[in-house]
């Protein structure tokens, strides 16, 4: 809206046309770029590499095998997340409040480190696979490939679908289920009838994001994938190859990989749609206690479960302070030798090289993320309007196609940006972004206007008011959400390990590469302190928002 | 120390809609002038053309004879009391009151002073360090508007002040908010949908309905000399009988059409009225007498009965099958039962009569004493 006075082009229209110019920059001409590799040769339309990869079946069925991976893992999540989220929010059960913070970490942490740890423990020399072959005299080879693969993305995946159905379940009043029950509806029909329908959006939203997650993630299936190879495999190794790179190829890789997001991003949309039911409940479940059999497999389900997911975790705390010889083999004695390593001969930059591009990011995004909202919700007009879709766009582009692409934009004149430290940083703001910017929106759809304008009828300027008043109100959520998005970018690894050079490794692609060379005791440890700053982000996060739940 | 404030042809449009359609009035110094009117009639439109928050897309608005369509909101001198109290919610009380202070570069010490003084004004003196968050609703309001008249802005405008606030708090509220405002002297336009309200606060109250001013006149005035049909009728309650005029020797009087022969003899109304013409009496309830069947009047039949105390509410049907209101105050014999027939008399003087339409008034308003 614009007040009495106020020139057509002011401050607003400057800042709306500088984000307008760093987005185009940095989401759209990396995407063109994209596109011209892949559809043009000789500034001519050749399709050339979309018949490749769709008449050779040795890379089409990359596609089918990530599609098999992914809808089993996320069905999986569901299976494993709903009844969890279920039980926790209608049965009493001990230490909730402690699982629920287990629950968390294990999905916070990159799923890869899952793969590696559920290796130590379940592969060909894996700490439970030795005990079950010295046990039953049988010679297991270990879990690899699909079976591998599925089992580490359903156990890291299902946390979020349990976020998901708890916090929508917490909106659910309890005299929904009462109405149900005076209504004639038996224990399970309410279920069924009541609360599963009340729930299905929230699901359905955290069914989307397991699912982008699952299909774009390259570590987990290059880990302990073995023959098994994915679409985001495949590109890795098109675009990465050894044999010799194939950049159109690649380009044509990302595109597919762009227009299945798009598509699944837009089939939640619909179904999201048709069923959103806005609920507060004034009394919501209240936790039960239960008795008999009920109370058995309830606290064996949760308690189990927890453990599972938490597993991969404590392996790499575990192992971390196990000595190894040569790196890869451990001895089972207990030592700092790794830790040494990392510190003394190691590389000690990707420590500090974490903290810092992720706070860099941080700035940039809580920043952007502020003036976007802002813009879009408070001076709406068509070039907000534009800012506010192009904003959304990194929302489904994968991390490893965002890095890519911004090689193929970065890497040579006009914009000289490949191997520095800028590009990560602006690859993880910008992947980060519209996470921000929905919350951040949301936090300023709660800020009455009358309350600016009470500040510019006070004789405050639009900018003061701005700076005095609306970003002081929305500090406290933005901050939240931030300590999160912090915690997220840590873990990043698929655009980072296309970006990085030696100068600007961060942990994960330290860990990722100390994986791939066997060098597990580091990995362990670098590890290690990647979960200690999440655990403690967390508990940051939990103390300044006095608050269990969190929202991703 | 109060400005006037001039407004000539006013015109909001939203796209194609036209919400307020060349609208003029003016509000004199140190005048509590109310814009009144159902909701979505414009007031708050209104309210917001003359602080600046919404574009004025014809006519001219003027504080003490300046023109203030093209000058920023902020460089207005207008203070606002919002509906939600917009209270900063991160700035203790004493913060909030200063922070328009700070804005004008007020010396420090003059801050303290003026804020001080201003908290003791309106009462909350004592909560100077507290946080909003620890505040009830009418202390936040009392912030607002110790915010608002701090700045000695030349016109202080409210916006439903009091419609967040429990029943009780605000009939409080809008005591002191009048007392304050005498006090000050400052011209003030307040904007409620809420007729008690603005009947007990206000100097003068403009009556809105579809973006236009229906009646601009005092709290009394409007109640018992409505300008026509909407206005009797928004204001207080009225019943509305079809009547006929009757021009017998001299006299006016009113034949009402259901009254069977009923006939009152009108000493106020405008010369120059047809025999026979059809006119719309409003007729409050309070202007009813109630009178024994054979007496003279409209005859009806009670249908039901509330006591309230100091009056009785009854519920009539007349022979028409209309149903009409009538108040009697509550004498000390019981409640006249339901079903009986009664006449209906008048109150000649009290009544108001309309052209058949409801648009213009035919009775001649008696010049203010």
């Amino acid at each position: 809206m614009r007040y009495a006075g106020e020139k057509k082009f002011n401050v607003w229209t400057v800042l709306t046309l500088i984000l307008l110019a760093l987005f185009l920059l940095f989401v759209i001409y990396p995407i063109g770029m994209l596109m011209v590799k892949s559809l043009f040769t000789g500034g001519k339309i050749d399709l050339s590499y979309f018949v490749k990869f769709f008449t050779k079946r040795y890379y089409w069925i990359t596609l089918v095998n990530s599609f098999k991976v992914t809808i089993c893992s996320t069905l999986l999540a569901c299976l494993i997340g709903v009844p969890m989220a279920y039980i926790l929010r209608s049965v009493k059960i001990p230490c909730s409040e402690f699982l629920n913070v287990l629950i968390v970490i294990s999905y916070l942490s990159p799923p890869f480190i899952g793969a590696y740890a559920w290796i130590q423990l379940l592969g060909r020399n894996g700490f439970i696979t030795k005990i079950i072959n010295a046990i039953f005299n049988v010679k297991l080879h270990g879990i690899y490939g699909f079976a591998g693969i599925v089992l580490v993305f359903s156990l890291q995946s299902f946390p979020l679908i349990y976020m998901y159905v708890s916090g929508a379940m917490k909106n659910l009043d309890n005299s929904l289920n009462e109405a149900a029950e005076s209504l004639g509806c038996n224990a399970f029909q309410r279920v069924t009838k009541v609360i599963f329908p009340l729930v299905m959006p929230s699901l359905l939203a955290g069914m989307l994001l397991v699912f982008m997650r699952v299909f774009s993630d390259f570590g987990t299936p290059m880990i302990i994938g073995e023959g098994y190879k994915t679409f985001p495999v495949m590109l890795y190794t098109q675009f990465m190859g050894e044999v010799g790179t194939n950049d159109g190829f690649a380009a044509t890789m990302c595109i597919i990989v762009i227009v299945i997001a798009l598509m699944f991003f837009f089939i939640q949309k619909i179904l999201g749609r048709k069923f959103t039911y806005s609920m507060t409940a004034l009394k919501p479940i209240e936790a039960q206690p239960v008795t008999g059999h009920k109370k058995f497999w309830s606290y064996f389900f949760v308690f189990f479960t927890t453990f599972v997911a938490a597993l991969p975790q404590l392996t790499v705390i575990v192992t971390s302070f196990i000595g190894t010889i040569n790196g890869s083999l451990f001895t089972g004695k207990f030592t700092l030798d790794n830790y040494r390593n990392i510190f003394s001969k190691g590389n000690t930059s990707a420590i500090t090289n974490t903290y810092l591009f992720g706070l860099e990011a941080i700035v940039i995004v809580i920043i952007c993320g502020i003036l976007i909202s802002y813009l879009s919700v408070r001076k709406r007009n068509a070039l907000t309007g534009v800012l506010d879709v192009l904003t959304m766009f990194p929302y489904i582009i994968p991390g490893s196609v965002l890095g890519i692409s911004f090689l193929y934009a970065f890497n040579g004149p006009p914009f000289l940006l490949g191997g520095t430290a800028i590009i990560i940083i602006v690859s993880l703001s910008i992947r980060r972004m519209p996470y921000t910017i929905r919350s951040s929106t949301a936090i300023i759809g709660q800020i009455s206007p009358s309350i600016e304008e009470a500040a510019i009828s006070l004789g405050a300027s639009q900018m003061k008011t701005f700076i005095k008043i609306t970003i002081p109100m929305m500090l406290p959520g933005v901050i939240s959400g931030a300590i999160m998005s912090w915690i997220t970018l840590i873990s990043e690894l698929s655009s980072s390990v296309i970006l990085y050079t030696s100068k600007t490794m961060t942990l994960t692609v330290a860990i990722y590469s100390e994986v791939i060379r066997s060098n597990f005791g580091n990995a362990a440890a670098y590890s290690t302190i990647l979960t200690l700053t999440s655990i403690i982000s967390l508990l940051i996060f939990f103390k300044a928002t006095g608050s269990k739940d969190l929202s991703v | 120390m109060g400005a006037t404030i001039t407004i000539e042809n006013a015109v909001k449009r939203y796209g194609k809609d036209t919400i307020i359609d060349g609208l003029s009035l003016d509000v004199k110094p140190g005048e509590f002038f109310t814009l009144l009117g159902p909701s979505g009639c414009g007031k708050t439109t209104l309210l917001r053309m003359i602080i600046g928050f919404n574009s004025i897309e014809g006519g001219v608005f003027k504080i003490d004879d300046k023109v203030i369509n093209d000058i920023p909101t902020n460089k207005r001198n207008i203070g606002m009391v919002f509906q939600n109290y917009a209270v900063f919610p991160h700035m203790s009380v004493y913060e909030n009151v200063a922070f328009g202070l700070k804005n004008r570069k007020v010396p420090k010490k003059e801050i303290e002073e003026r804020v001080d003084k201003i908290l003791k004004i309106v009462k909350i003196d004592h909560l100077k360090d507290r946080m909003p968050a620890k505040l009830s609703g009418g202390q936040q309001q009392r912030v607002a508007l110790a915010r608002a008249i701090v700045i000695e802005p030349a016109v202080l405008l409210m916006d439903e002040p009091l419609s967040n606030l429990d029943a009780k708090l605000r009939v409080e509220m809008r005591n002191a908010i009048k007392k304050i405002q005498q006090q000050i002297g400052i011209t003030t336009v307040y904007v409620t949908h809420d007729q008690e309200e603005a009947l007990a606060v206000s100097d003068r109250i403009a009556v809105m309905n579809g973006g236009v001013i229906q009646q601009i006149d005092t709290p009394a005035r409007v109640y018992q000399r409505p300008a026509n049909r909407f206005v009797a009728n928004f204001i207080g309650l009225s019943n509305f009988l079809p009547a006929n005029i009757s021009t017998d020797g001299g006299k006016t009087k009113l034949r009402f059409q259901c009254g069977e022969g009923y006939e009152v003899e009108m000493g106020n109304l405008k010369p120059g009225l047809a025999d026979s013409e059809e006119v719309l009496v409003a007729v409050r309830p309070e202007e009813f007498e109630m009178r024994a069947k054979n007496e003279e009047g409209i005859p009806a039949k009670i249908t039901s009965s509330v006591f309230l105390g100091t009056a009785t509410h009854y519920f009539l049907e007349l022979n028409n099958g209309e149903e009409v209101e009538a108040i009697q105050n509550s004498d000390i014999w019981e409640i006249i039962p339901a079903g009986t027939d009664v006449k209906l008399g008048v109150k000649a003087k009290k009544i108001n009569v309309f052209t058949k339409d409801g648009s213009t008034p035919l009775v001649v308003r008696e010049e203010l004493l």
